[in-house]
């Protein structure tokens, strides 16, 4: 399948990726609105890590044997049958917060804006390029099929 | 390959998933004395509490069986397993053929002997039925005083539960403390103001030991130290022990749960035991023991399953880990972060007033080997996956606990390996 690859030497940190994460998961997908009215409701799915000279942006890493998905309680951590992507089907989220006491990476993160559940990268589902790679600048993320 | 496959819930469904992966042709029997699908036991008190209704009970989607190729025997028991002839009876009189089985029994729940435990009104607390009744109670007449006997993890969710519900609950822990097994004192003691603040009362040292009813409902209880509180509800959340009567009585070596190897195998030729009823590999303590966890069970039942279809990845062994939330403070417990032993040395941040605590817990080799995280549990799968990783961390040690902890907090080597990708590194 298909993964975002992390080329941390290429990162500058411009977190254009975080924007357009959020524009991607926002109703209205315009970046002004998206910000501007949706940003109460609304979270990124990437955590940009910085310190120093070095940074990147973090998205789940789809792990071939994923921690969160054998400590999701409630179903809603699955793999999609037709990509084969680990995905949270929110709906079914009960926000126990099991897969954040395991991802090894951290990527998973808690949202508590609406009801309480478990946030995580989806691959920008159904798109050809995820909005961070689509946007990165410096090719410092790259979709690639691993 | 016939596959028998004793209980229904994360064991055998990781059993079932691993299975199919590899073997289409064999066929799967899971018996369940249960007359339920399959459905998530971590989400009762979920349910208890209004948060969901019993549908999203599910675990997965209803025509999991169909899909699966799975042949449900359902509202049956397992009465007796014939290792040698490679057969289980079942009380409705069926005789099972097996090429391989699995014991996926899970446990029972604790309930201390005592007077009256047959009243109405007095519940277990691990079975869909459980939660069913104590529903039953709520309709059917009008429930206020709750006393939860047990102050640990299943305790608190309860707890939790029944107040959302808008009862006035007691909590009875028997401990000098809430949480004593998973959480220290400072933890457990910012617990206990969450509990305190949100309205319930915790009685610690004391336990309930008589049951009094009028009219076959509880009324109220003598405690330990003899005072006597009126309630119309009483729920054990103690903790369950593992079922392992069956293989017990099978001949097969039984501890305190059915003992068993890295791929789960059991005393016997052919049969596998996984999940609760297990003595599986801890990886932290570094000795076989039953934990009952969920994310233990689904991966002990993946292991056994993939070992049944002849792939022989051996168990590199489990984590006791758990995550509570009690009126919206989340709580975890990772590994061993409640030892004080030899050589073993303490990073902690306490903020009692936002109800903030982490504490980080290291071996002689610097090797985490425990954490505790109350209200702020931001990426705590980091310190899972380090306790896994068993890394000398004396380099950066300092800056686990800070407040911009993340990947890059982590020695450059262990941090590539991560960022690059589980199982996709170049």
């Amino acid at each position: 399948m298909k993964r975002i690859v992390i080329h941390e030497e290429y990162c500058i940190g411009c977190r254009l990726c975080e924007v357009h994460c959020l524009v991607q998961h926002s109703e209205s997908h315009d970046i002004i609105r998206a910000f501007r009215t949706e940003r109460n409701s609304i979270m990124p799915r990437l955590t940009i890590e910085e310190s120093g000279p070095v940074s990147f942006a973090l998205q789940c890493r789809q792990c071939e044997e994923p921690a969160c998905l054998e400590a999701c309680i409630s179903g809603a951590m699955h793999r999609d049958p037709e990509t084969g992507a680990v995905m949270c089907d929110e709906s079914r989220c009960v926000g126990c917060w099991m897969c954040i006491m395991v991802c090894p990476t951290g990527a998973i993160q808690q949202n508590l804006l609406g009801n309480r559940i478990a946030s995580k990268c989806d691959l920008c589902y159904g798109a050809d390029m995820p909005a961070c790679v689509a946007n990165c600048p410096n090719e410092a993320l790259t979709y690639e099929e691993i | 390959m016939r596959i028998v496959i004793v209980g229904n819930s994360a064991t055998a469904v990781g059993a079932v998933e691993t299975i199919r992966q590899h073997d289409q042709a064999s066929t799967i029997t899971i018996v369940s004395e249960e007359p339920h699908g399959i459905y998530s036991r971590p989400m009762l008190d979920h349910y208890l509490g209004g948060e969901i209704d019993a549908a999203r009970l599910n675990y997965r989607p209803s025509d999991f069986y169909v899909t699966h190729n799975v042949q449900p025997l359902l509202a049956d028991r397992v009465s007796s397993i014939n290792p040698e002839a490679h057969t289980v009876n079942t009380e409705s009189g069926q005789v099972l053929s097996y090429d391989k089985l699995l014991l996926a029994t899970g446990g029972q729940p604790i309930v201390p002997p005592m007077n009256g435990l047959d009243t109405g009104g007095v519940f277990s607390f691990t079975r869909l039925d459980d939660a069913r009744a104590i529903e039953q109670a709520f309709s059917e007449r009008s429930v206020q005083n709750a006393i939860v006997v047990g102050g640990g993890m299943i305790g608190m969710k309860v707890t939790d539960a029944l107040c959302h519900r808008g009862l006035k609950v007691t909590l009875a822990e028997l401990a000098p403390r809430i949480l004593s097994a998973a959480m220290d004192e400072i933890g457990a003691s910012i617990m206990t103001e969450v509990l305190l603040n949100g309205g319930v009362e915790v009685l610690t040292g004391n336990t309930v030991s008589e049951i009094h009813s009028e009219d076959g409902w509880i009324s109220s209880v003598t405690m330990k130290d003899g005072s006597e509180k009126a309630c119309d509800l009483l729920v054990f959340g103690i903790g369950v022990r593992p079922n392992a009567g069956l293989a017990r009585d099978a001949g097969i070596e039984v501890n305190r749960g059915i003992v068993v190897d890295r791929y789960m195998c059991t005393s016997a030729p052919d049969v596998y035991a996984a999940g609760d009823v297990a003595e599986a590999y801890d990886l932290v303590v570094d000795m076989n023991r039953t934990v009952a966890i969920w994310p233990n069970a689904y991966r002990q039942g993946a292991i056994a399953g993939a070992h049944m279809v002849g792939i022989e990845e051996p168990d590199q062994g489990g984590v006791a880990m758990n995550a509570v939330q009690a009126f919206g403070i989340p709580a975890m417990a990772i590994g061993n972060g409640n030892v004080e032993q030899e050589g073993y040395s303490i990073l902690a941040d306490e903020n009692k007033r936002n109800h903030r605590y982490k504490k980080l817990v290291f071996d002689e080799k610097n090797h985490l080997v425990g954490a505790i995280l109350v209200g702020d549990i931001n990426r705590a799968g980091i310190y899972t996956g380090l306790i896994r990783a068993k890394l000398d961390l004396s380099e950066c040690k300092d800056s686990l606990l800070s407040d911009h902890f993340g990947l890059l907090s982590l020695p450059g080597s262990y941090r590539k390996h991560v960022v690059r990708g589980l199982g996709i590194e170049v």
